[in-house]
């Protein structure tokens, strides 16, 4: 059973480059929704693999061969394990992103006909709007974007309306939003996009790091996360279906490693998960990725959403002493991931990342790979905060106060 | 304010809260638009040419004091200057922003306070944004000009 509670101050000693000694300049990163911080345990799996294992995976066999495979497959076993998912169904790909494109690929341009619709939302990260567009313009289906209520949630009877209505093929949907924070409900999405014979992919970048997330439960054919977001290293995603669902489809990538034969004429494919792992794959980037799995686990899934929902508790809160702010999504904080995006009147998001860097406070400013929502917002960027396992109020708190330095040394100076 | 009082100058603040230049032109000769992709900052670009001269110029749109500032600075730079000339000025600012030329204060005027934003290379696409609009807008005028001297 994990531990109910989490002290960020503790697990903060963990992560070598938030270990400030006397006289270090602070470093308050609240960026984690961009990337997070690494502890210890996951650089040292990947020093590790390298000093003591490396060798490329499932071809050779010498000892040592077997040792890099063992270490990378056990790898795939943890992340699996994190999300209740078949280790068949676990697809390492580079980043979300990439585990997108596959799926667009390799099921969207054999699957989707002309006409057919692609069910996203206006709330997507560009990495599932992208892929989709260039698929549906090689297959002539349809594109087409769920708004957000000005709460900043799905327009669920719209969606609901769309899947009545139209030949929806594919409903596409970030389970965090990675601006506005809110927790999108897959589960009754998936329900209603399965009753009219259209699959469904969760962009589970922001959620699979901060709180429990179970393949099953979620409901949804295909699950995609990146690495780096999740303590672990950049260069490693990962895809996650049900067997039968990657069962059914011909490979994105050929190369190396995916073939079961190769003849002049034709070539068949390696088992799952193997058959969408085209080339020498990212081995320690995997090995990183499953130590962070194992980290996450050991901190328990349930113990970081209770901390993040305190933090993020605390942060609307703390937010409103800034006089004209506006936090964008919703104002419930049991509604919302981490990430937390605001605006302030006369003071761009570039000029507040700059100015509260002055005092160690790294926060995102942009568009965060979301521009449908920034339209449907108003706004041409936003700042936002996003906190992890290892910040606390105090982090939210130098925050405000830099903010409340960054408006007075921009109005009267 | 410390490190950096030398991006956010007085003048540069000047230039943001009471932006110069600001606003659309009656009978431009060529508009555009860019964006920064890195940010989302948008500028809509205005020109009226007139014998080979920015006669005016009008810039509106959103973006960060540094994008704002430096649209107001280069209406006052290039205003009224050959487009030769006021080519060379964007050039010439480019190459500051990439800290390979020394600020030329006569040519740039108030623009040479943004020369300390050449030390944040993740702010020099903002300095440079109303710059690279400008020199779109002209080529773009070139290019659908008639008159082959309309710009000497």
């Amino acid at each position: 059973m994990a531990a109910a509670v989490l002290d960020a101050r503790v697990l903060r000693e963990d992560f070598p480059i938030l270990r400030r000694g006397a006289g270090d300049p602070p470093l308050v990163y609240l960026d984690s929704a961009a990337t997070s911080q690494k502890p210890q345990a996951v650089l040292d799996a990947m020093d590790r693999y390298y000093r003591e294992a490396n060798a490329n995976v499932h071809r050779g066999v010498y000892a040592l061969a077997a040792e890099a495979t063992d270490r990378y497959e056990s790898a795939r076993v943890e992340v699996a394990r994190l999300i209740g998912a078949a280790r068949e169904g676990t697809v390492f790909a580079k980043n979300a992103s990439e585990a997108i494109n596959l799926v667009a690929y390799a099921w969207g341009l054999r699957n989707l006909r002309a006409g057919d619709v692609v069910l996203l939302t206006e709330m997507e990260h560009h990495s599932n709007i992208v892929p989709w567009q260039i698929v549906a313009d090689l297959t002539g289906a349809r594109v087409v974007l769920t708004p957000v209520t000005p709460e900043g949630e799905l327009d669920l009877e719209s969606l609901e309306r769309m899947l009545r209505t139209e030949p929806v093929r594919m409903v596409g949907v970030v389970h965090v939003s990675n601006v506005l924070g809110t927790i999108n409900p897959v589960g009754a999405i998936a329900r209603l996009a399965h009753d009219a014979g259209a699959l469904v992919l969760a962009d589970a970048s922001q959620s699979v790091p901060h709180m429990p997330v179970d393949l099953t439960d979620l409901g949804c054919d295909f699950l995609v996360f990146t690495g780096h977001k999740m303590l672990g290293p950049t260069g490693i995603g990962v895809l996650a279906a049900r067997p039968e669902t990657l069962d059914a489809m011909e490979p994105f990538l050929g190369g190396g490693e995916m073939i079961s034969d190769v003849r002049a004429d034709g070539s068949t494919w390696a088992d799952l998960p193997w058959k969408f792992e085209a080339g020498t794959p990212p081995i320690a980037e995997a090995v990183g990725l499953g130590a962070a799995a194992r980290y996450l686990r050991g901190v328990g899934l349930e113990a970081v959403r209770a901390h993040e929902l305190a933090l993020v508790t605390h942060a609307l809160e703390a937010l409103r002493e800034i006089p004209g702010l506006v936090v964008h999504g919703p104002s419930d904080p049991t509604r919302r991931g981490a990430p937390v995006s605001f605006s302030l009147p006369d003071l761009h998001p570039h000029d507040i990342a700059q100015l509260v860097d002055r005092d160690g406070v790294c926060v995102r400013a942009g568009h965060h790979c979301a521009k449908p929502l920034m339209r449907a917002l108003g706004v041409g960027a936003t700042a936002r905060l996003s906190g992890y396992v290892y910040n606390d109020a105090e982090d939210v708190d130098a925050l405000v106060a830099s903010l409340l330095r960054a408006r007075e040394f921009m109005a009267v100076r | 304010m410390g490190g950096l009082d030398d991006l956010y100058q007085e003048l540069i603040l000047d230039h943001y809260r009471r932006p110069r230049h600001r606003g659309h032109l009656d009978a431009p000769s060529v508009a555009v638009d860019h964006n920064n992709p890195m940010c989302g900052d948008q500028i809509h670009m205005e020109l009226r040419i007139e014998d080979g001269r920015i006669a005016e110029l009008g810039h509106t749109g959103e973006g960060c004091s540094i994008s704002q500032s430096s649209a107001s600075m280069l209406g006052e730079a290039v205003t009224g200057r050959p487009v030769d000339e006021a080519m060379a000025l964007v050039e010439h600012f480019r190459q500051v922003m990439h800290s390979a030329e020394a600020p030329d204060e006569d040519r740039l005027g108030d623009a040479v306070a943004l020369e300390g934003v050449a030390r944040y290379p993740a702010r020099v696409k903002c300095a440079l944004l109303s710059w690279m609009a400008l020199k779109d807008a002209v080529q773009t005028h070139r290019s659908t000009t008639e008159d082959p001297h309309g710009h000497r």
